[in-house]
């Protein structure tokens, strides 16, 4: 009779034998030419760069994605949950899972119309 | 060959048996928020206004009509579930005398605000909040926002989800529906106080730490309530006052934190040293009319929630308890009058005053008896009462030049003078706080103080000649704003009040009659406050 935590701490460290090798891999046998665009922060936000003078500017491009992921995020979180168990809650938490995506999609409707979705605007 | 034991879900799904009608009044005020929403993003920019004002309006009004309609018939549980025993039904939301008494106080309170915020002196938009936020005002930038169409209405629907917040709040059954009511209606007065259109950097800086802090006290209040359902094994407040009486020697030690940590972050949203250093700031960065429905109806819905926290889940272990927060009542209202002396803007002035009620109202709170309960719902519609028309008018003084809000105490030498409405109805709104006869403020405090020395034994007693002695403090700093309008010369830099709309005419004027009418004849309100005084539990 094993433990039913075992196929858990198993299955934990899979994962990180999987991350530590490919990783570790990728260092050990991976070729290393170096330029000045890897050296740059990947496709996430701005340089760090010091402080301008009088403020300086930031993007806002960035902020208003990560504002429009957050509405989405936490419709999934309460989707996932109500997807395993939807069979057992009936046509009630349907509805309410209806309406639940509707008022989601009402902040969407909003982000769209006032321009949070064009990147030039 | 291993067996894993697998999680037995349960078959059958419990639903809470939820009574629609009983919750119209919220639906009312979220939907009509969802549909101002859509407006703020679909209607054209010379209709929005019009439209956000008219449906803030009728929102407010539908749901206190069907609040005052329904109260006969939905007092009861909802939202609710059996609990174990099969015996009683446990509600999320709780439909009984003071949810009633204190929505129907919310619901009043925001419409007399929706009128001063609505005011447009002659602009395109609202003219307190800011077209966009890195502008100045009257700059190139800010026509060109307009232009644009980036004119806030948002305003609008983020005070109505504030309210609907502020409604569950007061009528929050378990510490769940409670935390998820203090986030609804503190999230979008965090957004309302960075909007201000003239001093923007006060006003974001004011927006930064509201938040900052806010949220603090928001994680406060959610580890209380983890802490007393590891003491209670329930979230629902009836629960936890069954687990208190029948006692749980083993878990004895979570109580006292638990409670004292889920009042933390009630005590700060309305304001109680030493929770209090975010409120200056705060009133004075906020666009005044918000200021003036952030300090009549949040400290409305906190002290509700406070009173359903204290009187249905946690008194019957207040003497472990309850000498922390009569120390915290005596510190808010001795740092409040103390300090408010030394303001010199009207703004800050008014913000300690308000910390100085919140000790006031505080001190109801803990006589512990029905009386008090009755005592604190009065004070709260006649402070909220007076909060908004001080601020109304506090909005409407301006600096010639700037055309913005002439705040610091001395530019209103003179004031009565030259305005003598304006001036004369201030004084008055300020007898009003300082507890003058035939204002409600006397009426307010003297309920107050009765229950607390009646009812609260010693320690009320003690509070209470204390918050006397701190009314009198409180007095000077009022009689000198007087003093300064009517018995000083005019200042240099001249002032004016400009003339609003007849909306923010009514909704001032409205205020100030009530608070007189209220000081003459309260009983109508007494009477409705004492029948509604009872919890349910």
């Amino acid at each position: 009779m094993t433990n039913p935590y075992v196929p858990i701490i198993i299955m934990v460290a899979l994962g990180a034998a999987f991350a530590l090798i490919s990783v570790g891999t990728s260092l050990i046998v991976g070729p290393k030419r170096y330029n000045r665009a890897k050296m740059e922060a990947y496709e996430c936000g701005i340089q760090p760069t010091p402080h301008a003078s009088g403020g300086g500017k930031v993007p806002i491009k960035y902020y208003l994605t990560a504002m429009l992921f957050i509405i989405f995020d936490i419709e999934s979180v309460f989707l996932y949950p109500f997807a395993v168990a939807f069979d057992r809650l009936g046509l009630f938490a349907l509805v309410e899972m209806v309406l639940f995506i509707v008022t989601v999609f009402v902040a969407y409707a909003y982000v769209w119309r006032r321009g949070g979705l064009d990147w030039d605007y | 060959m291993t067996t894993v034991s697998t999680v037995v879900m349960a078959d059958t799904f419990t639903s809470a048996s939820i009574s629609y009608s009983a919750l119209m009044p919220m639906l009312i005020v979220f939907v009509v928020a969802l549909a101002e929403v859509l407006v703020a993003g679909f209607a054209t920019r010379e209709s929005r206004h019009a439209l956000q004002v008219g449906l803030s309006l009728i929102g407010l009004l539908g749901a206190l009509a069907a609040l005052l309609l329904g109260a006969r018939f939905h007092q009861g549980v909802t939202a609710s579930v059996a609990d174990a025993a099969g015996s009683r039904q446990l509600g999320a939301v709780v439909v009984d005398g003071p949810t009633i008494f204190l929505q129907a106080g919310v619901l009043v309170l925001a419409l007399l605000a929706v009128l001063i915020m609505s005011e447009r002196l002659g602009g395109i938009g609202a003219d307190a909040f800011t077209p966009m936020g890195a502008a100045n005002p009257g700059s190139v930038q800010e026509r060109a926002a307009q232009r644009a169409g980036l004119t806030t209405s948002e305003a609008f629907p983020l005070m109505m989800l504030a309210v609907g917040g502020m409604m569950l709040f007061v009528a929050a059954g378990d510490l769940l529906t409670l935390f998820v009511g203090l986030e609804v209606l503190s999230l979008p007065l965090y957004i309302l106080t960075g909007l201000a259109r003239r001093r923007r950097l006060l006003s974001q800086e004011a927006a930064l730490k509201y938040f900052l802090l806010g949220a603090f006290s928001s994680a406060f209040l959610l580890f209380g309530a983890a802490l007393l359902y590891g003491y209670a094994g329930s979230v629902y407040l009836s629960e936890i006052a069954s687990a208190i009486s029948a006692g749980q020697p083993d878990r004895e030690v979570l109580l006292v934190p638990g409670v004292l940590l889920v009042l933390v972050g009630l005590l700060f949203k309305v304001g109680a040293v030493p929770f209090h250093s975010w409120t200056p700031d705060v009133y004075q960065g906020a666009p005044t009319p918000v200021t003036g429905f952030m300090a009549a109806c949040t400290k409305l819905a906190a002290f509700g929630a406070m009173l359903r926290v204290v009187y249905v889940g946690a008194a019957g272990d207040r003497w472990n308890w309850s000498v922390v927060v009569v120390v915290i009542a005596a510190l808010t209202m001795i740092v409040g009058a103390v300090m408010s002396v030394t303001q010199t803007d009207v703004k800050r002035l008014l913000a300690y005053s308000s910390i100085a009620h919140a000790g006031f109202i505080l001190t109801g709170v803990l006589a512990f008896d029905v009386t008090g309960v009755s005592a604190v719902m009065f004070y709260l519609v006649t402070y909220g009462l007076t909060t908004i028309a001080a601020f109304g008018i506090v909005y409407l003084v301006r600096d010639v030049q700037s055309g913005s809000e002439a705040t610091h105490l001395s530019q209103w030498a003179g004031l009565g003078r030259k305005h003598p409405v304006a001036a004369a109805t201030f004084a008055f709104l300020m007898l009003a706080f300082a507890g003058i006869p035939l204002t409600s403020g006397f009426v307010a405090k003297l309920g107050a103080f009765g229950a607390a020395v009646g009812h609260g034994g010693a320690s009320g007693a003690v509070l209470a000649v204390i918050g006397v002695l701190s009314s009198a403090i409180t007095v000077f700093v009022y009689v000198r704003i007087i003093v300064m309008m009517y018995f000083t010369e005019p200042a240099e830099n001249a002032v004016e009040v400009v003339s609003p709309s007849i909306l923010a005419k009514v909704a001032i004027g409205f205020c100030a009659v009530l608070t007189l009418a209220l000081g003459i004849a309260p009983k109508l309100l007494l009477d409705w406050a004492a029948n509604a005084s009872l919890f349910l539990s």
